[in-house]
């Protein structure tokens, strides 16, 4: 009886937790690795094993030995990090590059910035980011699901040589849109199967960890504007690294919008930055540059996108 | 059935499974009492008793000139053995009085009218104020002030609150089930009061049959209307009731009068009822002590002034380990440091949890999740309070609207980095208080 706790209230709380949330990603990415080991083999494993364990490490001794707190690994936010990071890049990259991307990310774009929570900038695309800057020609190797042919991707054939080359390398439209939300084309790793993202994305939805306002913002602009200038929404959509970035990426919590209304303008703003860059820009992909782009802007919509308080009339 | 709610909220667990189901208790009358001369918002009272005095059960012992006020009553009569500062749920100490009990239980003759409707509003307000009425539901503002509205505010509606949000406590649900009669001539003395042409008796949907009884209880009366709420919590709080019920916004910053309506706890109106009929000054309180850790959970009827630990005693005392014993409900109860605080106007429960269900996680950095937003039933942004607090930043605090912050804690509830956010906005409310 001398050991009573006393706190402010509330005394209770539901079961969501840091860790529960982000094992509870990691595992909605789990169908997408093993579609990726299926397309591109075990070596895909290694690559995405690579990247988590180098994240690990780096945000372990970066607690423990430089800022001397707590080591929060068991979190489970590295782990999605370095996934993420992995999904992004192409499946035959050497070892080596995905350990230095999650370097990268966990480093300079989640500890410099003060941990988990103070993160500008999403750290996965930051560390893609970097690593298409100094190793573009291995960063845009796109090697064929199941038997290894290098070549280029879906986007690019769009970007170098038209939307009909497209369908022609596919053979036909249905072909290409089957082929593409099954998984079967030149890609990153873990972008690739659209099936099964949103099996994964419906395991989000289902547990709350996203909701559908950046998704749907952000796809809907997409299909919009490429309607709008003539392109195909529905190629649009499932090509590149859309859908991996409309239901993992733009959706990270810590880089997006804390409001509902944040997070549409959010969305609309990520998929116009992605019609823009694969139109006009040099890449031929945009998904991450559009992410990093608008994260830049979440402060500014946070401060002006607030919510009308109770009994409050706005001025 | 669209039942009627307010936007945002939680969905804790009812936890209402181990009282709901048990008739209220008179507690046996404890051989002691410490009565704390503060029990309500306002002034304190001035002690009117002596060390060695003999005072009767209903005997003022505290009253003071200020108009925010409440009397304190003695809960059981025999002798006045100590004056002191003891400890106190809320306050941490307050002068209290001492009585120890004497053998009888006798009460002193207060007035009481069975036929109160030929009174004057000014009479009844006065039968309220010397009864030391304050809201039951656990704020404990004095209800003689609470039913004197400026001339300029007309009163239209009144809301009988038996919405009984809070997990675990059970009280006003039992009160709706037992006394509804008495509660329905509690709420026509409110009416009379404030010329109210209409009131409501509303309650959450979780209580069918405390509300179907009321409804019974108010058959034929054209004016009086029960109406079911949406299970959510905090339907109980007042503005989120009354956005409810009415759907009025009462401004920021403003109180319900200004929309004209008056709330009263059920538990309130049951006091009223009381004071004015049976003339018994607010000496008592239904209690629910609950929780895992308590052995035989009750409804009680306690003797203001009475230790927790003789409640927890009558209950059985413990059956495990206590972890964290709470005055009140789980969401917005104070969490107290042992069991000598004495059980005052306010209580409307004693929450003993045992160690396992104490949450002792450590807090974490925001990440940004926007869950506290969705669920804020004021629609503030309680992640951004936090961190302000947290950097001393209070003017910009204020910007964010930090008093218009309920404390409901539905924010903390939901918050997966397990941060204090009403510890937070409590203490930039102190620290713009003390500016």
């Amino acid at each position: 009886m001398d050991k009573l706790v006393v706190s402010t209230s509330a005394h209770i709380k539901d079961s969501d937790s840091i860790p529960r949330i982000m094992w509870g990603v990691n595992l909605a990415l789990l169908p997408v690795l093993i579609a990726a080991v299926y397309f591109f083999g075990l070596y895909a494993l290694g690559v995405v094993l690579s990247s988590v364990i180098s994240a690990v490490i780096t945000e372990a001794v970066i607690q423990k030995f430089l800022f001397k707190k707590p080591v929060t690994v068991s979190d489970g936010s590295a782990v999605t990090c370095g996934i993420l990071l992995a999904f992004s890049i192409p499946p035959s990259v050497p070892l080596w590059l995905p350990a230095v991307g999650s370097f990268v990310s966990i480093a300079i774009a989640k500890q410099c910035f003060g941990g988990l929570g103070w993160n500008v900038f999403n750290p996965a695309m930051i560390g893609r980011a970097f690593l298409l800057i100094c190793w573009p020609v291995e960063m845009t190797t796109w090697t064929s699901p199941l038997d290894g042919v290098t070549g280029a991707s879906p986007l690019g054939i769009l970007k170098e040589e038209g939307f009909s080359k497209v369908v022609e390398f596919f053979g036909n439209r249905t072909t290409m849109y089957t082929d593409l939300f099954i998984g079967n084309v030149r890609g990153s790793l873990g972008e690739t199967s659209c099936l099964l993202l949103l099996v994964g994305a419906c395991y989000l939805f289902y547990k709350k960890y996203i909701s559908w306002h950046i998704p749907v913002s952000f796809l809907g602009t997409i299909a919009l504007l490429s309607w709008m200038t003539g392109g195909d929404p529905l190629f649009a959509i499932l090509s590149g690294g859309c859908i991996l970035g409309a239901f993992f990426i733009a959706t990270d919590m810590v880089t997006s919008p804390v409001t509902k209304t944040g997070q549409l303008i959010f969305g609309i703003g990520v998929g116009a930055l992605v019609v823009l860059i694969r139109a006009k820009a040099g890449y031929p992909e945009g998904v991450c540059y559009a992410v990093l782009l608008m994260n830049t802007l979440t402060p500014l919509i946070d401060r002006y996108i607030k919510p009308k308080p109770f009994g409050v009339v706005k001025k | 059935m669209n039942l009627l709610t307010f936007k945002g909220g939680i969905h804790p667990k009812e936890e209402k499974f181990y009282t709901e189901d048990k008739v209220i208790r008179e507690m046996p009358r404890p051989t002691k009492v410490v009565i704390p001369l503060r029990q309500h918002i306002g002034a304190p009272c001035e002690l009117k008793v002596a060390k060695g005095d003999n005072v009767k059960t209903g005997q003022v012992i505290g009253n003071s000139p200020a108009y925010i006020c409440a009397n304190v009553h003695a809960s059981i009569s025999g002798k006045v053995v100590d004056i002191a500062s003891m400890p106190h749920p809320i306050l941490g100490h307050c002068l209290s009085v001492i009585i120890e009990s004497a053998m009888e239980d006798k009460w002193v003759e207060v007035e009481h009218y069975r036929d109160w409707e030929h009174l004057t509003n000014e009479k009844l307000r006065m039968i309220i104020k010397e009864a030391g009425i304050v809201g039951l539901g656990g704020a404990a503002f004095p209800t003689h002030v609470k039913l004197s509205p400026p001339e300029d505010k007309p009163i239209d509606t009144v809301i009988v609150n038996g919405a009984e949000c809070e997990p675990y406590l059970t009280s006003d649900q039992r009160i709706m089930i037992e006394r509804a009669k008495d509660i329905i001539q509690g709420l026509r003395i409110i009416m009379k009061i404030l010329s109210a042409k209409k009131a409501f008796i509303a309650g959450e949907i979780n209580k069918p049959s405390a509300l179907s009884l009321m409804a019974k209880a108010s058959k034929g009366e054209k004016d009086i209307e029960v109406v079911p709420l949406k299970t959510k919590y905090p339907q109980g709080s007042e503005k989120q009731l009354i956005k409810a019920v009415l759907n009025r916004e009462v401004p920021s910053g403003r109180l319900p009068l200004d929309v004209g309506v008056v709330v009263q706890n059920v538990g309130t109106a049951l006091a009223i009822m009381e004071a004015v009929v049976l003339g018994k000054p607010l000496i008592d309180r239904t209690v629910t002590v609950t929780g895992l850790a308590v052995k035989e959970p009750q409804n009680f009827r306690v003797r203001i002034g009475t230790l927790f630990q003789d409640v927890i005693d009558a209950c059985g005392g413990f059956d495990k380990e206590p972890g964290k014993i709470i005055m009140g409900g789980p969401m917005m109860g104070i969490a107290q440091k042992s069991t000598d605080v004495p059980v005052i106007k306010g209580t409307s429960g004693i929450l003993v949890l045992p160690k396992k269900e104490v949450n002792l996680s450590h807090p974490r950095d925001c990440i940004r999740c926007g869950r506290c937003i969705e669920v804020c039933p004021m629609r503030l942004m309680p992640n951004m309070l936090g961190i302000l607090v947290e950097r001393a930043k209070f003017d910009e605090a204020k910007r964010y609207h930090l008093l218009d912050c309920i404390e409901c804690g539905s924010c903390g509830y939901v918050c997966p980095s397990n941060r204090s956010l009403v510890h937070f906005i409590k203490l930039g409310k102190f620290k713009i208080s003390k500016k």
